[in-house]
């Protein structure tokens, strides 16, 4: 009985004290750069997860090779980071993120591709900074015009971008449409025995290399986040009117997070093409946009671990149902994917609306926003 | 002269909100504009401020034209505004919030007396440092706005309505605060529906009817004034 209470008061002041986040914040630097070494060396290991006795074989997907899956997962992540930049912090709703993973995709895909009419053919790294230049000036043409529109407008008019780079590209000569680009060259390197590192048969390589991106990309979001760029993002979007009253240039902040958003979307693009080898418009279908938006929200939009778990989910659920046969149809559950996906964001949104792992901020921002709709 | 409309118009789309307002603010003055609901009066503030761009007429600041100045950019030449429903922060601290107040300067240590000037004025927000501002009860936010405003050390405070939604006794303070704020040297001006109040401790006021000034004089005069008292003060 006694024992019951101590329990249960332990519990209450262990969520007093901010949970899991707040025992975090309380360590020392020493504690907390260690902790971070210890998650990236499990990411490093996770190809290996499969060896794992018992535990292993429940998390390794059965109908697509776990390493590609797990480069899937890295592209997703990498993705839900940079949407998180526009979505998450500046409060900026882009429903057509897609397009800068087309953009920067594609002007790889231009410059390396034999099929190109370019006829340049580049190596991979030699299109990379083309292409990361080239999303983040689209971000900037894209955001001019349309971010002086706000919320429900500002969706729309993203959707459409996405929409028509979609279908320019599938009825372009130059982009090809359905036939696309082949033999897209693979990242460079080699092992000492001459074999390429970044072949077609194993994937694991891949997911290093956007395990290592994803590590850079969170270090320079989280210090975005914290600088003078972050306070100015967090204005915008908790109330844009009142920033601008306190001095913030918010075009200028909002053009700053589609551009870095469009960036790390890009970046994604890079990686996917460098990955594949072959791509062609049917690659950047809509859903691929609200997947991601999804990712971020169930994750818990405005906090980078929430939008790397969120990432991750969004590519991991569906692979691990491939090659799963479900019992009645006795077909692969994989079919069934949107609608288990569905039910699992459900389940999410009501035991945990503001996100796996919400930010604080974001949780008192819709609460503020629930007194508006219904004032008492 | 600190502050000088002339004859501004501005348009919400196709409907003309403002009909040419002339008003002037002097320096170490609190000027009130008072008026029913929708004559624009939160407009004219805005349009200070820069929120809206007017469609003809000028504003001149502190002897500069500023007419087509970015809002960020009359910040720091001294325009500072509590908004209409304070625009607080909800998901940032009161210590949080006044910090963005500041967001215009650099001098670290201007910033935390102004900081200690704000909780002198304001003890409620010391005592609430570390809340965050959507939890806040309405008058705690009014402070806060208030409070927030101060922090760009501003010489032209715009104060859209802040006595609304709190009560009586918590509106007297808030304006004595006003008035402490004025002694302190920054010019004061301020838009109020409690028109009893605005008046009796403005210097100067103007009186908005759909988007035109209608009448203008000291804050007595306008007080004993027959026809404002008809209309805004509620006595016959």
């Amino acid at each position: 009985m006694s024992e019951s209470v101590a329990a249960t008061s332990a519990k209450k002041s262990w969520r007093g004290n901010g949970g899991v986040r707040g025992w975090y914040g309380r360590q020392s630097l020493v504690v907390r750069v260690v902790l971070g070494i210890v998650f990236a060396v499990l990411a490093v290991l996770l190809p290996y997860v499969g060896d794992v006795p018992v535990i292993g074989p429940q998390i390794i997907t059965v109908g697509i090779d776990w390493p590609s899956a797990l480069f899937n997962m890295s592209y997703y992540v990498l993705l839900a980071l940079g949407l998180n930049v526009v979505v998450g912090f500046a409060g900026l709703l882009d429903l057509g993120y897609v397009g800068f993973f087309a953009v920067g995709a594609y002007t790889v895909a231009l410059f390396t591709s034999p099929d190109s009419v370019l006829h340049t053919e580049w190596k991979w790294v030699a299109a990379i900074p083309v292409a990361l230049a080239v999303t983040m000036v689209s971000g900037l043409i894209l955001g001019w015009p349309t971010l002086r529109l706000r919320g429900d407008y500002l969706a729309i008019v993203t959707l459409g971008f996405a929409e028509i780079i979609r279908i320019f590209a599938t009825s372009s000569e130059t982009l090809r449409g359905d036939r696309g680009f082949s033999d897209l060259p693979h990242p460079p390197g080699d092992y000492s025995d001459g074999k390429a590192i970044f072949g077609v048969a194993d994937a694991t390589p891949y997911y290093w290399l956007g395990l290592a991106v994803i590590i850079v990309v969170i270090f320079a979001v989280r210090n975005l986040d914290r600088s003078r760029v972050g306070r100015s993002w967090l204005a915008i979007r908790e109330d844009e009117e009142a920033a601008e009253i306190m001095g913030v240039r918010t075009i200028k902040y909002k053009l700053w997070a589609f551009a870095i958003g469009a960036f790390i979307g890009g970046l994604g693009g890079v990686m996917f093409a460098g990955q594949q080898g072959f791509m062609n418009s049917q690659t950047f279908q809509l859903q691929f946009s609200i997947l991601v938006l999804a990712g971020v929200v169930m994750g818990g939009s405005g906090n980078i671990f929430g939008a790397i778990l969120g990432g991750a989910l969004i590519s991991y659920i569906p692979d691990r149902l491939r090659g799963i046969e479900d019992p009645i149809w006795h077909t692969d559950l994989f079919g069934f994917r949107f609608a288990i996906f569905g039910a699992v964001i459900i389940a999410i949104m009501i035991f945990r609306p503001q996100g796996l792992i919400p930010s604080r901020r974001r949780a008192m921002e819709l609460k503020d926003r629930e007194k508006e709709v219904a004032p008492q | 002269m600190l502050l000088e409309l002339q004859d501004i118009t501005l348009l919400y789309g196709r409907i003309q909100a403002l009909h040419g307002i002339s008003l002037t603010v002097n320096q170490g003055e609190i000027v009130a504009l008072i008026g029913a609901n929708g004559a624009g009066k939160s407009t004219t503030m805005r349009a200070i401020s820069g929120l809206r761009p007017v469609a003809q007429g000028k504003i001149i600041f502190d002897g500069e034209d500023i007419t087509k100045m970015r809002a960020d950019l009359r910040v720091v030449r001294g325009v500072s505004q509590s908004p209409e429903g304070r625009g607080i922060f909800p998901g940032m601290t009161v210590r949080e919030n006044l910090e963005m107040g500041a967001y215009t300067r650099r001098n670290r240590a201007e910033i935390d007396e102004d900081l200690d000037r704000a909780f002198t004025l304001f003890p409620r927000l010391k005592e609430r440092e570390k809340q965050v501002g959507g939890t806040m009860s309405g008058g705690e936010q009014q402070m806060l706005a208030v409070g927030r405003a101060l922090m760009s050390r501003p010489k032209l405070l715009l104060l859209d309505e802040p006595s609304m939604g709190l009560a009586p006794m918590l509106i007297q303070q808030i304006f004595d605060i006003i008035v402490e704020i004025n002694q302190q040297g920054t010019t004061v001006l301020l838009v109020e529906q409690n028109a009893q109040q605005a008046l009796s401790r403005a210097h100067r006021a103007y009186v908005l009817e759909t988007g035109s000034i209608v009448k203008s004089g000291t804050g007595a005069e306008l007080l004993h004034d027959p026809s404002v008292k008809d209309a805004y003060l509620g006595v016959a």
